[in-house]
Order: structure tokens, then sequence, then C-alpha cells
């Protein structure tokens, strides 16, 4: 038969029982519509925790140095003191395709300023910080390359800090003491919220690395370096050749650092949203079968209900393989338009949710395709058995069937 | 001018019970254009499954059946699909038309299939009208069959079988379901599609209706047993007419009774 008259057979037949067929199609339509708004709010939720791991900055590499080990007691990553300032300096001047690197010292203190005080985080860093962190100012301005040379006493502070401190004025210009020296502040970072780790970004004092270690900390070696690659495809080389370099200077001693980059920290971080939107994917496809089963229950029961009509069919020349397809096509119908409201209902329902509960909900195209297409296939799949179990009748037995 | 049914020495035996059934046991039969058969027998004397396989639906355990020059024991199951929708029309005991489907969009079934595939759905209506005009049924062509009477149902059914032309057509106990005056009617659209030479062969069991037929053929255990033209054939026109003057005739006596 020619398919387009195949086509309107089917369509007949699923006019001819259109309750029947609604209520087929909406079991395609919830599992479809699960697929879509479970998708929908775990890939919200991942794009949610990258735009996070953007906020540390982009293109980055971070040195650390490697674990300390006396006497068979080996410390975490971190613990040697084996990197220093002079490593960060080497890496600025001999690695290429770099856009900007700080040396990091970390340490908490009390700060003193306007009759209050407060512990927080004061950090040692170099200019490029707020650049390499992608962390602009909100007033004022960072200390410079001038400042770190000639161990200035200035500082910067978080949104957090300035708010604990100086609640009613304006920060910049005053005066912070740290270990009761006395910092001069040159400006206030921007508020960055709480990093993925759950700590407040803000609640830190930026001051020149060199100060740190000779005025406040008094240490010898720096925390970490924070590097930023000129673009994207330069992270892999950047990487190798800090690595090459650090080796290098070690001069054939255990390398005691480790250079991590960024992507992967991303990946380490999306993995939990990665396998909770493949958890929630796998329910809603549960739903999906479920739905599909329906289908085919109900194209089994169709078959037997209509097997007069397939006998009328067959004596007056319809081949097996014409009803085969009549019937293929009605499950396939009927899985796919089901798959289509699915997507409408899915997307609608993502939609209503972000906008009810304030989550992050991000409708990814291709699952929109991936189930229109899995509907189908469902379709196809759930259809075939009633309609192969239709096509092998004999015409004299389902003309007597009653 | 050779048959169109030509059938040798044919046998059926049912093999799916304990005791093998030998439910046609040797018949040869040639059937001419524009003849008008009738197939009677008791149930169980063979007739309805002489007429599955001279229907294609069923094919013989030994013998031979050409439809139309063809011999179909040379042909599988789509081929014979093919044949039973070019050459042949079925009509049923129980109408069979498709539920909740129009009468013309019933009619119009067998050009869905077989070498119409091609053909425009236009030329397909247009078809199926012009068949529901012949059986006089055009006004009702979007009537369900739930809204149509047996004999209606009957007739569209007829259009069905009429829609590819056929060589032959093939009707089951087609008054099987209706009563004496609707039997008429449809076998009066039978004697016209006759005239007009078109060959029939249905089963019946009635000895009343096989008078309408050109030709009566007997079936007893198998085997034929009489082969007869019909001598006082019964023509429909006339019997309806007879039965309308007797149906006035008794509104008539009815309405005399109550006025008296």
């Amino acid at each position: 038969m020619h398919f387009t008259n195949t086509l309107r057979v089917a369509l007949r037949a699923l006019r001819r029982n259109t309750l029947r067929s609604l209520l087929t199609a909406l079991g395609m339509i919830i599992g479809v519509a699960a697929v879509i708004t479970m998708v929908s709010i775990g890939s919200g939720a991942k794009a949610q925790v990258e735009a996070q791991v953007a906020s540390l900055g982009q293109n980055l590499i971070t040195v650390m140095p490697g674990s300390y080990s006396s006497g068979g007691m080996r410390g975490g990553f971190g613990s040697s003191v084996s990197l220093t300032p002079e490593d960060a300096d080497a890496i600025a001047a001999e690695v290429a395709n770099i856009d900007g690197l700080s040396a990091e010292v970390r340490d908490r203190n009390q700060v003193l300023a306007n009759g209050l005080n407060w512990n927080t985080n004061v950090n040692g860093v170099g200019p490029d910080y707020p650049y390499v962190r992608n962390w602009p100012m909100e007033s004022g301005a960072m200390f410079t390359e001038q400042d770190v040379k000639s161990l200035g006493k200035v500082c910067v502070i978080g949104k957090t800090v300035a708010d604990q401190m100086f609640p009613n004025e304006d920060p910049v210009g005053q005066t912070l003491r740290i270990r009761n020296l006395p910092f001069r502040i040159l400006g206030v970072l921007t508020p960055k919220g709480f990093s993925i780790f759950g700590s407040d970004e803000d609640d830190v004092v930026l001051i020149p690395y060199t100060s740190h270690m000779r005025r406040v900390s008094r240490r010898t070696s720096i925390s970490m370096i924070r590097i930023q690659a000129a673009d994207a495809d330069k992270v892999a080389q950047v990487k190798q050749s800090v690595e090459d370099l650090l080796t290098q200077r070690r001069r054939g001693r255990e390398p005691d650092f480790t250079v991590r980059t960024q992507e992967e920290l991303a990946s380490a971080a999306t993995a939990t949203a990665k396998t909770m939107t493949g958890l929630l994917a796998g329910i809603a496809g549960v739903s999906l079968i479920v739905g599909g089963i329906g289908i085919m229950n109900i194209m089994l029961v169709s078959v037997t209900e209509r097997t007069r009509e397939i006998g009328i069919r067959l004596a007056i020349g319809a081949h097996g393989k014409d009803v085969l397809t009549q019937f293929l096509i009605e499950a396939i119908l009927l899985s796919s338009l089901g798959g289509m409201v699915g997507v409408a209902v899915g997307v609608g329902g993502s939609q209503a949710l972000s906008s009810y509960n304030g989550w992050p909900v991000l409708v990814p195209t291709t699952w929109i395709f991936i189930s229109v297409a899995g509907s189908a296939l469902v379709g196809i799949i759930s259809g075939f058995y009633p309609a192969y179990k239709a096509a092998q009748l004999d015409p004299i037995d389902a003309l007597r069937y009653e | 001018m050779s048959p169109v049914v030509k059938i040798q020495d044919l046998h059926k035996i049912y093999e799916s019970g304990e005791v093998p059934v030998h439910a046609v046991r040797g018949v040869s039969l040639e059937i001419q254009r524009g003849e008008f058969i009738a197939l009677m027998g008791a149930s169980g004397s063979g007739k309805s499954t002489l007429m599955n396989m001279l229907g294609c639906l069923d094919r013989p355990t030994r013998g031979t059946y050409e439809l139309d020059g063809i011999d179909i024991d040379e042909l599988d199951r789509n081929e014979l699909a093919d044949l039973r929708n070019q050459k042949l029309g079925f009509v049923f005991q129980g109408f069979n038309l498709l539920a909740r489907t129009t009468a013309l969009e019933n009619v119009e079934l067998p050009m869905l299939y077989g070498r119409h595939r091609k053909v425009s759905m236009e030329k397909i209506r247009e078809r199926a009208m012009h068949c529901l005009e012949i059986v006089g049924l055009a006004n009702r062509f979007d009537h369900f069959p739930n809204q149509l009477s047996g004999g209606q149902q009957q007739r569209v059914a007829i259009a069905r079988g009429l829609v590819n032309e056929p060589q032959v057509l093939l009707a089951d106990e087609p008054t099987g379901n209706l009563d004496s005056k609707t039997s008429v009617e449809v076998m009066g659209v039978f004697q016209k599609l006759n005239e007009q030479g078109i060959t029939i062969v249905m089963v019946t069991h009635e000895l009343d209706i096989a008078k309408y037929c050109r030709r009566n053929l007997i079936l007893r255990d198998g085997v034929v047993v009489r082969d007869e033209m019909v001598a006082d054939r019964t023509i429909a026109e006339e019997e309806m007419q007879r039965i309308k003057a007797a149906e006035a005739a008794a509104k008539l006596t009815h309405q005399a009774k109550s006025g008296a």
C-alpha cells in the first residue's frame, strides 16, 4: 500500500478511538514531560555550579606546594614549605602565554579599625590578583607592583570586612591594623558571595604578599601561585611549561609541588551535579518505559479487538506488510505525538518550577530531540510485536473471530 | 470463451483435530463469465470450505484451481492477496463493514491496497461514489454502518465488492442476516449486477433465495450431487411488487377493519 494511504488508514483508526488514543498518549506525555523537567532541573543545577567555578577566574592554573614528609610522617598537599616567591617570579619571567599571575600567602588574623575588631582571612597577594580571580574593585584601586616591591603597608578589603568594620562610612583611605601595624585601605572589592566550598569569599583582607611574609606572617614560603593562561587552548601548554620550569628549578630533587587546572577542579565540582542529572533522568526514563508498556498493552488489546477488521483487510487484498505498517504507524503516531506534547508540558513545567520555586532551570535542546526521538523509538519497539501478531493472522480465522 | 473458474478434482482435508476431516472430496467445476450460481447444501456439506477455496482464502489439499487462467497453487501469500484484491469481490453474511467508518470509506478500502497504491485519493473517492450509486446508496455515503439498516449495510458491502471491478463476486450467505423483504432487495441488486455481466457465486441454504440465481449446485458430504439450471427463476422486481401489493392489501384490510 502507498505510504500516505497507510498513514491515512492509521489516522482513521486512531480517530475512531479518540479517548483511548488520548489516554494511551498520556502515558507518553507524562514520561517525556518528566524526563524534560528532571533534566532541566539537573542541568540548571549543573550550570549554577559551573558558573561558581567560573567565578574563580578564567583559564586558571594553580600551583600548590607538595606534601611535607619528615621521619615517616606525611603532611597533606600544601604542607610543604617549598614554594617560594622566586618560583612565582621565574614563572612570570619565563613561561609564555600568561595573562596574569599572583603569588598567594594565606593566614587568619584579628584586624582592628574604627574601634571595632574582626577575625578574618588576611591574604598576601600580587597586584594581578583581582584580574586573575576575575574580581573587580567596587571602589578605590588595587595596590601596585611598587607596593609589593616596597613592602607597602596598604590593603584592599572584601565587602564583608568593609561592612563589619566600617558600617557607616567609606573605608577607602581609612587605616586597618593587622598585628598592630597600620595598613592604609586603598579599595573595596565587589561582593563575590560564597565559594563552591561554602566559605564567604568577601571575608578577606588583601595585602602585598611581600608585606605579608615579612611583616605579618613571617613565612618564607607561599601558599600557592595562581596563573591565568592567555586563552583556553593554552591552559595545557602553560601547565606543562610551569611543571617543567619548577622541576628544573628543583635540580633533580623530588618534585614537591602540584599544578592543577581549573578544568580539573570544575570537573570534580560538576561531577555531583552530573550524577544528580543522571539519577533524575534515570527515574524519568523509567516512566518513559512504563508509557511504552502502556502503548504495547493498548496495541495488543487493539489487535485482538480488531481481529475482524484485520481479517477484512487481509481478505480484500492487504498484504501482511500493509497490516504490520498500519499498526506500527498507529503506535509510532501515538507515542511521538505524546512525546511532542510531553516536551511542551515538560518545558512549561520547568519554567513554572523556575518562576515559582526560583530554582535554576535550564532546558537543554538536545534533550528535547532525544525525548522526541526516544518516544518514537518506544513506539516502534512497543508497537512491533502487536503489529507483527496482527500481520500473521490467517484471514479465515480472523473473519470468523467473534 | 475460457471459463473464469476452472476446478478439477478439488480436495480439502483438515488435519487440525485428532481425526482428519475430509471436507471437500473431489469437486470439479467450470464457471463461465456472466453466470449466477447458488452453492447449496446443509451445514457440514463443505460449501463454506469450497467457497473459501474459491475466494483464494484457503488452499486446496489436492486438485487444481485456475482463476481467470491463473493457477493459484503457484502463488505465495502476497500474490494471493493481490489476486483477491484484483479479481474477486467479497460479500459476507455478517456484512463485515469497518465500524465507525463511513460507507464511502468502507467502499474505498479495497482500493487502498493492491495495484491501486499509486491512484490518487480523488480517483478513489470518485470510483467509490460510483459504486455506491450502483447499489442506490449514494445519498448515504457519509453514514456510519450503525446508522444504516441491515439491507443498506449489505448493499454497502456489495459496493465494496464491486469497487475493483472483479472477475467474480463471491457472496457467503448474503441474505442470512436479513428479513425476507430486505433479502429480495439485496437479491435484486445481485440480479441487476448479473444482467450487466458480472459473474456471481453465492452460498445459501435457502431454496427460495437460490431460485433468484441461474444455476444451482447442491453439495452433500463434500461432493456435488446436483448441478442444474434454474427453470422458473424468481425475478426480484416482480417479487418486490408482489410484496408491496400484499403489504398494501394488508394495510387496506387493517384500515377496513378499524373503519368498521
